[in-house]
């Protein structure tokens, strides 16, 4: 189960994850990110209701950071643990920036 | 469906629709032995990532049959989960690992599923037998 909560304000978008992002549910926010970036420079990943993240999940956050490299920034705040421990793991860490 | 379910065995389809399925055995394992949160996450990965390598590549073309094998190890506070699937025979552990200090636009999107479980368990072996791939992983808890 994920529920995405997205709230945009001019170029500015926030989306709020809560659940478990993996392999069954990646697809939904996939289609949600692909779908609404257009014209966005600033976007946030709000994961504080975030409890899972597996490799499938890991491919959608890796993708939208690739497109906001190309028109603007994003940000990645309030991750649990446990999610924190998987960026480091796979070196996303570095790549995400993390708040 | 579900093929058949002994107490730690679990036989289903090799495909994606069917990892709830195999989600919900491995928790159910899990609560039976008291498993620490962190390990249950830990774990709850490594198998997710493994059971989807499985159906994404083992049966191109056709519906198989994974066969999921649960073992507490109680002197050792260990779990052990076996994946056995009579696919093609694919040894994970033969895969370069993915370049994790590339930048977000040199990285490719995919390829760290089984590097995040070699990287999350204390040991994960793969051997091929009696036609069949084993894939097995092994997290003290």
């Amino acid at each position: 189960m994920l529920n995405i909560e997205k709230t945009k304000d001019n170029g500015n978008m926030k989306i709020s994850l809560e659940g478990r992002l993996d392999t069954m549910t990646s697809t939904q926010l996939e289609i949600e990110v692909q779908s609404s970036l257009d014209g966005v420079d600033n976007l946030t990943f709000d994961l504080a209701k975030l409890d899972y993240i597996s490799s499938a999940g890991l491919r959608v956050l890796l993708s939208a950071q690739k497109i906001m490299n190309k028109q603007g920034k994003m940000v990645v705040t309030n991750a649990a643990e446990e999610i924190k421990e998987i960026f480091e793991v796979t070196g996303f860490s570095d790549i995400l920036t993390i708040q | 469906m579900i093929i058949n379910e002994k107490d730690n065995m679990l036989t289903v389809e090799a495909t994606v629709e069917k990892l709830p399925n195999v989600m919900k055995f491995i928790d159910s394992k899990l609560e039976e032995i008291s498993c620490a949160q962190k390990s249950q996450n830990q774990i709850r990965t490594a198998v997710e990532e493994l059971f989807v390598n499985i159906a994404h590549y083992a049966y191109p073309g056709e519906i198989g049959l994974a066969e999921v094998r649960f073992k507490f190890i109680e002197k050792e506070r260990a779990v052990e989960i076996s994946f056995a699937d009579k696919g093609i025979p694919y040894d994970p552990l033969k895969k370069t690992d993915p370049d994790i200090s590339l930048s977000a636009d040199e990285r490719a999107i995919g390829g760290l599923g089984i590097y995040m479980a070699k990287k999350l368990m204390d040991d994960f072996r793969y051997e091929y037998k009696d036609s069949q791939n084993i894939n097995t992983i092994y997290k003290r808890i």
